[in-house]
C-alpha cells in the first residue's frame, strides 16, 4: 500500500517543481525546466494512477468495503486531544481539530486521475506553445503551483484544507491570467477574475463553517456520516443556508450566474493556460465541492432546486453569447461556462454521478478545444479573431482533426464522450421531480443546439470557407510541433474513448462510472426515497424501467446536435471575406445584445464596480457608498459638530460671564472698592514715629486748650 | 532768698518736659530721642517727688523709683532694637525707620 500511504507526496511533487522554479527558475535553461517541472506532473500522474488503482484494491476488500480511504498527516490547527473546543449550535462542546488529512474515494479518484492526466498533456503541450515566450520559467513555475493547489484542493479530507487549495486556485489563477502583466487587459483581467472569485470564497468559508458549527467537525467523513444519519429533517433551515452559501462559493469559483463574468476574460492568459485551469480543472472545483457535500445538498431541497435552476439559466445564458462572439478563445470561454451550467443542473435535480460524467468528459474535449484554438491561434501568428481566419483545414491537419473531434463530443453527437455525458444529465433533468423539472429539460436541450451551432461555427469559420487573413500571415501559417499535436491526438482518443465509461443501461452498456461513484452518493438513497423519489440514484430507476421516452429525448438531442451542426454549416462553411452573421441578419437588436454579452458587464459597471456616474453623482452600490459616506460626513458629522459647536459657544459665553460678571463685579468689585478707599485712608499711615507723636502732642495740646477756655 | 515753693518744681518739671518732648520731636538719632524720653520721663518723676512733699507721705516718691526702674527697662529694651536695626540698615537715622505703615 505504498502509493496509498504516501498520497501526500501527491501534491508535494509539483510544489517542489514549483519552489526549484521559484529559487532557480531565472539560473536555468529551458530543457532544465522542462525536465522539472513537466516531469514532476508525469511523476504526480503515474503516482495518482497507482494510488488509484491501490484504492480500489484496497476498497474490495471486505474490511474497507467502499470506504474512503483517509489519510491524516498531523494535526494542522487545533489539538488532536480535545484541549481546544468550539460551541457549536446546540450548545454542546466540539473539539476543534483540523487534520492536514488527505481523502481518497472514488470522487476525489476521478478528479485525481484527469487533473494529473490533462495536466500532464498540457504540460507538454506548453513546452511547445511557450517555446518563445519570456518567463518561460515563471509560467511553468505558477503552473506546478497550481497543480499543487489543485491536487491539495481534490485530496483534502476537510473544509479547511479543501480552502487552501481553493485560494491557492484562486491565487495561480490570477498569477496566470495575468501572465503579460504588461499589457493593462491583462493584468486588469486577472484582477477582475480575483475579486470576483472573492465573492464566491467569501461564501464558501461561511458555509463550511456554518457546517461546522452545526455538525462539529470539519471531516468530510464526519459531516456526510451525519448528514446521513437521519437526525436532521429535509429542509433543515441551517443546512439549507450551509448549502446556498456553499453554492455561492461554487457560483464563484465555477463561473455560474451571477459571478461568471470574470472566466470570458480570464482568456487574457496563455491559452495552455486557459485549457488547464479556466476550461478542464479549476473551474470544475466548485462542481467538485458540491458533490462533495452532496449529503448536506440532499437535505436542502431548496438550494438543490437554487442549483438546479442556476445551472439551467448559466447553460442556456452562456451558449447565446457564445454563438456571436468572434474571438475564438472567447467561444470557448463561454462553451465552458455553458458547460458548468449542465453540471450543475445534474447536481441541481440530484444526478451527482451524471454531473461528475459530464465534468470528467469535459475536461478532455474542453481541454482539447483550448489546446486545439491555442495551436491555431500559433498557426495564425497569434490572430485570435475568427473574421480573420478561414480555410486552415488543410494547412493544419492534425488540429483541424483533433478540433473536429472536440466538435463532435461537445456537440453531442452519438459514440463519442460528450453525447454520454449531456444526454445523462438531459434525461435525469427530465426524470427528476414534478413536470416544472421538464422547463430544465427544455432549456438544456435548447443550448444542446446551440452549442451544436456555435462550435459548428467556430470549425467552420476557421478550418473551412475562405482564407480572410493577410498574406503575411497566410504565409507563416505551419502545423504546431510534434510536443503540441501529441497531446492533442491523446485528448482527441480520450474525448471519444472516455464516454465508453459511462454508457448507459439503455444503450447496453453496464454504465461503470456511476456504479464506481455509488459509494459517494448512494448512501442518501434511502433517505431520498422518503421524500423526494424522483431523484433516487439514477441505476436503480432505469433498471425498473428503461423508459420509451429517454429514447425519445436521446434521439431529440441528437437531432438538435445534428441541426445545429448543419444550421452552422450552411451559415459559415462557404464564408468568404463578406459572410454575415444569420443573427445579425434576421434580428440585429438581438445579435446587438448577444455580441455586447447581454450587456452584463455594463449592468455590473452601473450596479457595482462604480465606474458609471451622472454628472458627479456615482451609480450603484459603489454610489450608494459613496452617498453615505457623503450622509455620515455632513449630515451625522455635521449635527455632531454642531451640537459641538453650540456647546463651545455656551463655554464661551459663560467663561465671559464668570470672568466679567462673577469675578469682575462680584469678586474683584468689592476688592477694587476697598483699594480705591485705601488710597485716601493710607496717606495717614506715612511710618513717620516722630510725626505721629508730633500729632499726637498738638491733639494734647488741642485738648488741653480746649478745656482751658471752656 | 526766698522759699522755693511747689512752683518752682512744678515750672522746672514743665521745662524739663517741654524740652523733652522736643527732642523726640525733632532729634533725628534715635539715641537722643531715646534720651529725651529720659527727660520726659524724669520731668514727671520731679512732680511725683514734689507733689509728694507737699501731702507728706511717700506713695509719689514709691511710684518714682518705680519710673526709673521702668525708665532703665525701656532703656535697655529700646537700645537692643536700635543695635539690631542698626545691623540691617547701617542707620540710626529715625526718618529712614519708616516700616511701620501700609
Amino acid at each position: 500500500m505504498f502509493f496509498l500511504d504516501h498520497i501526500w507526496l501527491i501534491p508535494l511533487l509539483p510544489a517542489f517543481g514549483a519552489a526549484v522554479m521559484f529559487f532557480f527558475g531565472r539560473r536555468l535553461q529551458k530543457a532544465t525546466v522542462n525536465a522539472v517541472c513537466v516531469g514532476v506532473v508525469v511523476l504526480a500522474f503515474l503516482f495518482g494512477c497507482c494510488a488509484v488503482w491501490q484504492y480500489t484494491q484496497w476498497a474490495a476488500t471486505p474490511e474497507h468495503f467502499h470506504q474512503p480511504f483517509q489519510k491524516i498527516v498531523y494535526t494542522w490547527l487545533g489539538s488532536g486531544d480535545g484541549h481546544l473546543n468550539f460551541v457549536k449550535r446546540d450548545g454542546s462542546l466540539a473539539s476543534f481539530n483540523v487534520d492536514a488529512g488527505f481523502l481518497l474515494d472514488p470522487l476525489s479518484s476521478i478528479w485525481l486521475l484527469f487533473v494529473t492526466g490533462v495536466g500532464m498533456l498540457i504540460h507538454i503541450y506548453s513546452t511547445g506553445y511557450m517555446a518563445h515566450e519570456g518567463g518561460y520559467y515563471r509560467f511553468f513555475g505558477y503552473m506546478n503551483l497550481f497543480m499543487f493547489t489543485m491536487l491539495t484542493l481534490i485530496l483534502a479530507n476537510n473544509y479547511m484544507v479543501l480552502f487552501v487549495g481553493w485560494e491557492g486556485v484562486g491565487l495561480c489563477s490570477y498569477l496566470l491570467i495575468g501572465f503579460y502583466f504588461h499589457r493593462n487587459s491583462a493584468s486588469t483581467a486577472a484582477n477582475k477574475a480575483f475579486i470576483v472569485n472573492r465573492i464566491g470564497d467569501a461564501g464558501f468559508i461561511l458555509g463550511a463553517l456554518t457546517l461546522v458549527w452545526y455538525l462539529g467537525s470539519f471531516r468530510f467523513t464526519d459531516i456526510n456520516a451525519l448528514a446521513r444519519s437521519g437526525h436532521f429533517a429535509i429542509g433543515d433551515p441551517v443546512l439549507t443556508a450551509a448549502a446556498l452559501l456553499l453554492f455561492v462559493g461554487a457560483c464563484g469559483k465555477s463561473a455560474q450566474i451571477p459571478l461568471y463574468v470574470w472566466l470570458p476574460d480570464a482568456m487574457e492568459g496563455p491559452t495552455p493556460v486557459s485549457a488547464l485551469i479556466h476550461a478542464a480543472t479549476m473551474v470544475t472545483a466548485g462542481v467538485y465541492m458540491v458533490a462533495r457535500s452532496n449529503a448536506v445538498f440532499v437535505l436542502a431541497p431548496t438550494a438543490m432546486k437554487t442549483v438546479a435552476i442556476i445551472g439551467a439559466l448559466t447553460a442556456v445564458f452562456a451558449a447565446s453569447i457564445g454563438l456571436v462572439q468572434n474571438d475564438i478563445k472567447r467561444v470557448l470561454a463561454y462553451s465552458t461556462v455553458s458547460q458548468l451550467g449542465y453540471m450543475f443542473l445534474a447536481l441541481g435535480v440530484g444526478a451527482f454521478a451524471a454531473g461528475v460524467f459530464h465534468v470528467f468528459t469535459h475536461a478532455f474535449f474542453k481541454a482539447l478545444l483550448f489546446l486545439g484554438s491555442g495551436s491555431v491561434i500559433h498557426a495564425m501568428s497569434g490572430e485570435q479573431d475568427m473574421r480573420n481566419m478561414g480555410d486552415l483545414r488543410k494547412r493544419i491537419p492534425i488540429t483541424f482533426a483533433t478540433m473536429f473531434i472536440g466538435m463532435l463530443a461537445i456537440a453531442g453527437i452519438p459514440g463519442l464522450a460528450g453525447f454520454f455525458s449531456k444526454d445523462e444529465i438531459l434525461w435525469q433533468a427530465w426524470a427528476s421531480e414534478a413536470f416544472a423539472y421538464h422547463i430544465l429539460w427544455f432549456i438544456g436541450f435548447f443550448t444542446a443546439l446551440m452549442t451544436a451551432f456555435y462550435m459548428g461555427r467556430l470549425i467552420y469559420l476557421t478550418f473551412y470557407g475562405q482564407p480572410r487573413m493577410s498574406h503575411e500571415v497566410e504565409h507563416h501559417v505551419h502545423e504546431s510541433p510534434k510536443s503540441m499535436t501529441v497531446p492533442l491526438v491523446i485528448l482527441a482518443i480520450c474525448s471519444i474513448g472516455a464516454g465508453y465509461l459511462g454508457v448507459p443501461h439503455s444503450l447496453m452498456g453496464s454504465n461503470r462510472f456511476e456504479k464506481f461513484l455509488e459509494p459517494v452518493f448512494a448512501k442518501e438513497a434511502p433517505l431520498m426515497r422518503a421524500e423526494e423519489p424522483a431523484q433516487l440514484a439514477a441505476g436503480k430507476k432505469e433498471e425498473e424501467h428503461t423508459d420509451p421516452m429517454e429514447y425519445g429525448l436521446m434521439g431529440l438531442s441528437v437531432l438538435a446536435a445534428i441541426v445545429g451542426l448543419g444550421m452552422a454549416y450552411r451559415s459559415y462553411a462557404k464564408a468568404g471575406k463578406d459572410y454575415v452573421e444569420p443573427i445579425a441578419a434576421a434580428a440585429p437588436p438581438l445579435y446587438t445584445v448577444l455580441y455586447n454579452k447581454w450587456f452584463v458587464d455594463e449592468g455590473y459597471d452601473y450596479l457595482f464596480t462604480g465606474r458609471r456616474k451622472i454628472g458627479d453623482i456615482r451609480l450603484g452600490v459603489m454610489g450608494a457608498g459613496e452617498a453615505s459616506s457623503w450622509f455620515d460626513a455632513k449630515i451625522i458629522d455635521g449635527a455632531v459638530n454642531d451640537v459641538g459647536w453650540v456647546t463651545r459657544a455656551v463655554a464661551t459665553l459663560s467663561t465671559w460671564w464668570d470672568k466679567w460678571i462673577i469675578d469682575g463685579v462680584g469678586v474683584n468689585g468689592p476688592a477694587i472698592l476697598a483699594r480705591m478707599i485705601s488710597y485716601p485712608t493710607r496717606l495717614f499711615e506715612w511710618g513717620l514715629v516722630q510725626w505721629y507723636a508730633l500729632v499726637m502732642v498738638a491733639g494734647l495740646l488741642g485738648f488741653g486748650l480746649y478745656y482751658v477756655w471752656k | 532768698m526766698a522759699e522755693i515753693t511747689t512752683l518752682h518744681y512744678l515750672v522746672v518739671a514743665a521745662a524739663l518736659f517741654v524740652l523733652g518732648v522736643i527732642g523726640v520731636l525733632t532729634r533725628r538719632n534715635v539715641v537722643i530721642v531715646l534720651m529725651s524720653i529720659e527727660l520726659i520721663l524724669n520731668a514727671v518723676n520731679l512732680n511725683l517727688v514734689a507733689f509728694s512733699r507737699i501731702w507728706g507721705n511717700l506713695h509719689g516718691q514709691l511710684f518714682a523709683i518705680f519710673i526709673v526702674v521702668d525708665a532703665a527697662a525701656e532703656a535697655a529694651a529700646g537700645l537692643g532694637i536700635l543695635i539690631a536695626f542698626f545691623r540691617n540698615k547701617e542707620t540710626i537715622n529715625v526718618d529712614e525707620i519708616d516700616l511701620l505703615k501700609w
